[in-house]
């Protein structure tokens, strides 16, 4: 790392500038996104109600040999699959668009809208490590623009592997505008060089995989918190409840209660063994800088309270008893630990690690 | 009365079939109380302390319990810290201290919740080894009586004849590496062992990080001892300027070897909103190994010196300006570089000057001097009204002194701050006017004592200091170990499927064969179905298909695999 490069102002310039138009990009993707869901409402609903109710009498899946014809061509043979027992069979949602053309092109709109946003902040982020010459991550300003820049990028990942996310796009875009707005506001840093203590190329493997694991956790979280609204609503359905008309029109379009929970539970679990890595590799850096490796710092003790958290809820999935909301308040409580460390301990609590750049 | 009995026996078989896919201890539903005496109490004790339920509430109650040490000042991180909180808070403080407030890490209810926790662990880790080892050397369970429950099945007819059909799976199978065997009519295969033998890494190496730890805190020597350039130190206790060890350390254990600091580098931005922020800090040492020959070395914030088993790690630096006393008969009584502190991140830096001996007045008595030194690294300016420093750098360096005369109180056998006056005993010394003499000095400019008292000079060689701390604590690589081991025990453990496929071939009631498959794993996945028509397909290619059997009379269900569309 070139310690003794200077700022360089116009490239630094360039970065706010974009990191602006981002957001500007990004609100248009917002009222897409908005108008996916109005245009979509008048959709066909009630396929939840319907799956709740009809299920008694579905009779239990029938084999089906597949073949071609009677030529010894073989396709794929047919699997036919089976929720486990005790778990409800409901077809997922039709997405924000509600199976309508015109909420379906919003919808399309916003997902371009977010892909262009997301290639503007994207570089806004590199040209701001371009101007100060080494990893963008030396103070909350960067960490939260490269935070975002992830969650979105993560998103974007998925929908590309044909993952059916589309439902993630509002409350994305919509926490990725706050993100921003807090970020050239109140954590707004000019561009500098880092102290001595985070000259280190622990910062790139440490600070990468931290802020990594948040974005992606976020996504889980978001996940987790409609699953529990979900949840609820097939709750009532299959009580024989009738859920308000908000609930029938909104809740009905997002995935089934089970696809949510298996959803936020991969990516939980995926990113776990990272957040491992992330905590051990601050250690080791730890160790180097400052001659211990655990020091019970304010950072490391919520680096570790939101590490448990996520343990107690693998845990708690593998628990009679725990499964299922039990679980997902786990899960929620153990991302709000997450977000704590990083704006509470970054601005309330005197630590170690207070490099955020706020006064 | 038969249809129950053949629901119960294919209950059973089914159970049996998925059982054992993890190794996770039996949830006992019942909570009541055991009957059986002393004995029966430890066991249900026991049982209980390694449920999951009670591991779930132990991780629980280890996060809530790191919560108020990082809200609360810790003794361990930062003394003075406590002091001014126990200052600020009366009647919070017996409480804190009750409760161990100050010490979170080391207190008794602390170390009960994580010993019990990893009590629970060792007794849960033993079982489910023996449990696995048990798997491994057993085969995978028959198939249940009805595939077609499974969550993932398929099925076709195939002009080949069932041994065939099984022998040609089982070779697939194994092909693939399953553990397969034929039982009965069908094959029974299994596959991804290494979730629990990675889960079961993982937990044993979250013991072996505790044990690394807790062999480091009672092993390890950690001492601070503060440098000036051309100065030297040596690892012995005496040497240390404050030193504190773990219980089981011994003195004869500390390294010996010894190290000179030659100069301290640091540069500062002198640009922009952050002018004055640091970017680098350098010390350059030269250092020997019990009496071998010295080697140069450079000790960075991020890089410590490793020497044996000890590191040296460069924690703070300051300015020692060096100043010259001579006593009223013109003789130096002191001369070298005073450490001073720094009170701001401009280094504007305080301290004492102490002359203890030597000194006589005009008169020939014996005396002491004391000078307080307020020192700035870039003086603002005269008329700038601050003697504070503008920049963290050597630009335009100042000190201001004022001179004290009397007993410094050194003998008084308390121990003293060497950066401060004790004034309780020590006058100021005044101008003709009757004036306190102050008198701030450029470098190479002096200050004359009243009456022929003497002199103090602020040479121009101005030198810094660095203070280092030097640690040492075994069970560091062991502990990288157990971290490196956890990780890739929990990857093996997150990413791996356990799973069970069954293929059965028997002769359908037209004589042609009917093959079955399905396959069960420990929670619905994506995977499954698309592995089992995987190996439906290369087995379907080797056994020549025939006429499709009739159409079912039912419809299909419309849907029939939302989990499969949820898992995109
Ligand atoms: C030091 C505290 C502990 C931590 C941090 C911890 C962490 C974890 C993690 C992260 C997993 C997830 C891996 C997976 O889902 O396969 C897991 C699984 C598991 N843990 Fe622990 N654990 C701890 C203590 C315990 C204890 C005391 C028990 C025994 C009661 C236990 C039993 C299990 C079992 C049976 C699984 C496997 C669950 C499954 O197969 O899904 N753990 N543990």
């Amino acid at each position: 790392m070139i310690l003794a490069a200077t700022t360089n102002e116009s490239l630094a310039k360039m970065s706010d500038l974009l990191i602006y138009s981002s957001m500007a990009v990004y609100t248009l993707a917002f009222f897409a996104h908005i108008a996916e869901w109005v245009l979509g409402s008048r959709s066909k609903v009630g396929r939840t109600a319907a799956a709740l109710t009809q299920q008694a009498s579905t009779p239990s899946v029938t084999v089906q040999v597949k073949q071609g014809g009677t030529t010894s061509v073989l396709d794929k043979p047919k699997i036919v699959t089976r929720s486990a027992a005790g778990t409800r069979d409901v077809p997922d949602g039709p997405g924000a668009a509600g199976g309508t053309v015109q909420g379906d092109l919003y919808g399309r709109i916003a997902v371009s809208l977010t892909v262009l946003a997301f290639a503007v902040e994207a570089a806004g982020v590199v040209s701001r490590a371009l101007a100060v010459q080494r990893a963008p991550w030396g103070n909350m300003y960067e960490f939260s623009t490269t935070f975002s820049t992830v969650a979105v990028g993560t998103y974007l990942a998925f929908l590309l592997a044909k993952k059916n996310v589309r439902w993630i796009g509002l409350p994305l875009v919509t926490t990725v505008l706050l993100d921003l707005g807090l970020a050239t506001t109140w954590l707004k840093t000019p561009s500098d060089q880092l102290v001595p203590a985070l000259d280190s190329y622990w910062l790139w493997i440490h600070v990468s995989t931290a802020i990594f694991c948040g974005a992606v956790f976020y996504l889980a979280a978001v996940a987790t918190a409609l699953y529990l609204f979900r949840d609820s609503y097939e709750n009532k359905l299959a009580s024989g409840g009738t859920p308000s008309a908000f609930a029938r029109s909104v809740l009905e379009r997002l995935p089934s209660a089970a696809s949510l929970d298996k959803f936020s539970y991969r990516v939980n679990a995926a990113v776990f063994p990272l957040w491992t890595f992330t905590i051990i590799a601050g250690a080791i850096w730890a160790g180097d800088a400052w001659g211990r490796y655990w020091g019970w710092d304010a950072k490391e003790v919520w680096s570790f309270i939101t590490w448990v958290g996520y343990a107690a809820y693998l845990h708690a999935r593998a628990t009679a008893g725990w499964k299922g909301r039990k679980a997902a308040y786990i899960a929620l409580i153990a991302f709000g630990c997450f977000l704590f460390n990083y704006y509470g301990v970054n601005i309330f609590v005197t630590s170690k690690h207070s490099y955020a750049g706020v006064e | 009365m038969s249809k129950t009995d053949t629901t119960e026996t294919e209950r059973s078989r089914d159970e049996a079939a998925g059982a054992q896919l993890s190794t996770a201890p039996q949830e006992e539903t019942a909570i009541g109380g055991p009957v059986l005496g002393v004995v029966g109490w430890i066991r249900w004790f026991w049982r209980q302390l390694t449920s999951m339920r009670v591991a779930l509430i132990l991780l629980f109650l280890l996060s809530l319990g790191a919560v108020p040490g990082s809200l609360i000042p810790q003794t361990s991180a930062d003394e003075l810290k406590v002091q001014a909180f126990k200052e600020a808070h009366e009647t919070l403080t017996p409480v804190y201290e009750k409760l161990q407030f100050f010490d979170v890490y080391s207190s008794v209810w602390f170390s009960a919740i994580y010993i019990l926790l990893f009590v629970s662990l060792i007794g849960c880790i033993v079982p489910r080894t023996w449990q696995f080892v048990g798997q491994l050397r057993s085969r995978p369970p028959g198939a249940p009586r009805r595939l077609d429950r499974l969550p993932a099945y398929t099925t076709w007819r195939t002009e080949a004849e069932p041994e065939q059909v099984r022998e040609a799976a089982l070779a697939v199978l194994k092909g693939r590496r399953f553990r397969a065997h034929t039982a009965g009519d069908a094959i029974a295969a299994e596959k991804g062992y290494l979730r629990e033998a990675g889960n079961l890494l993982f937990h044993v190496a979250l013991i072996v990080i505790l044990v690394a730890f807790a062999w480091g805190q009672l092993f390890k020597s950690e001492g601070g001892k503060l440098i000036v350039e051309g100065d030297g130190f040596s690892n012995t206790l005496t040497q240390y300027d404050d030193f504190k060890s773990g219980s089981q350390f011994g003195l004869d254990e500390l390294e010996p070897f010894g190290f000179t600091l030659d100069s301290f580098h640091g540069t500062y931005e002198t640009k922009g909103p952050q002018r004055g922020t640091p970017r680098t800090f350098e010390a350059a040492v030269r250092y020997s190994e019990g009496g071998g020959t010295e080697k140069k070395a450079v000790i960075r914030v991020n890089e410590p010196l490793k020497v044996g088993g000890s590191k040296v790690y460069l924690i703070a630096h300051g300015y020692a300006p060096v100043v010259t006393v001579k006593d009223g008969r013109g003789k130096t009584v002191f001369h070298g570089a005073v450490p001073l502190l720094p009170i701001d991140n401009n280094i504007t830096s305080t301290g004492a000057i102490k002359v203890m001996d030597g000194y006589r007045d005009k008169n020939g008595k014996k005396d002491q001097l004391g000078f307080q030194a307020f020192f700035v690294p870039t003086f603002a300016g005269a008329g700038q009204g601050t003697m504070f420093s503008q920049f963290p750098a050597l630009v335009s360096p100042a000190m201001a002194l004022t001179a004290y005369y009397g007993s410094l109180g050194v003998d008084s056998g308390l121990p003293q701050n060497v950066y401060q006056l004790d004034k309780s005993n020590l006058k100021q010394f005044t101008d003709e006017s009757g004036n306190k003499l102050a008198k701030r000095l450029a470098p190479g400019q002096s200050m004359t004592l009243p009456d022929g008292a003497g002199s103090i000079t602020f040479e121009k060689d101005i030198k810094e200091w660095a203070s280092f701390q030097i640690s040492q604590q075994p069970g560091n690589g062991l502990a990288l170990a157990g971290a490196i081991a956890a990780i890739a025990g929990l990857t093996g453990s997150l990413f791996i499927q356990r799973r069970r496929v069954w293929v059965r071939a028997v002769r359908g009631e037209d004589g042609v064969t009917v093959v079955e498959m399905a396959g069960l794993g420990r929670s619905e996945s994506a995977k499954l179905p698309e592995e089992l028509g995987d190996l439906a397909v290369t087995l379907a290619a080797q056994t020549p298909p025939s006429a499709p059997a009739p159409e079912p009379a039912e419809e299909p269900a419309e849907d029939p695999a939302p989990s499969e569309e949820a898992d995109k």
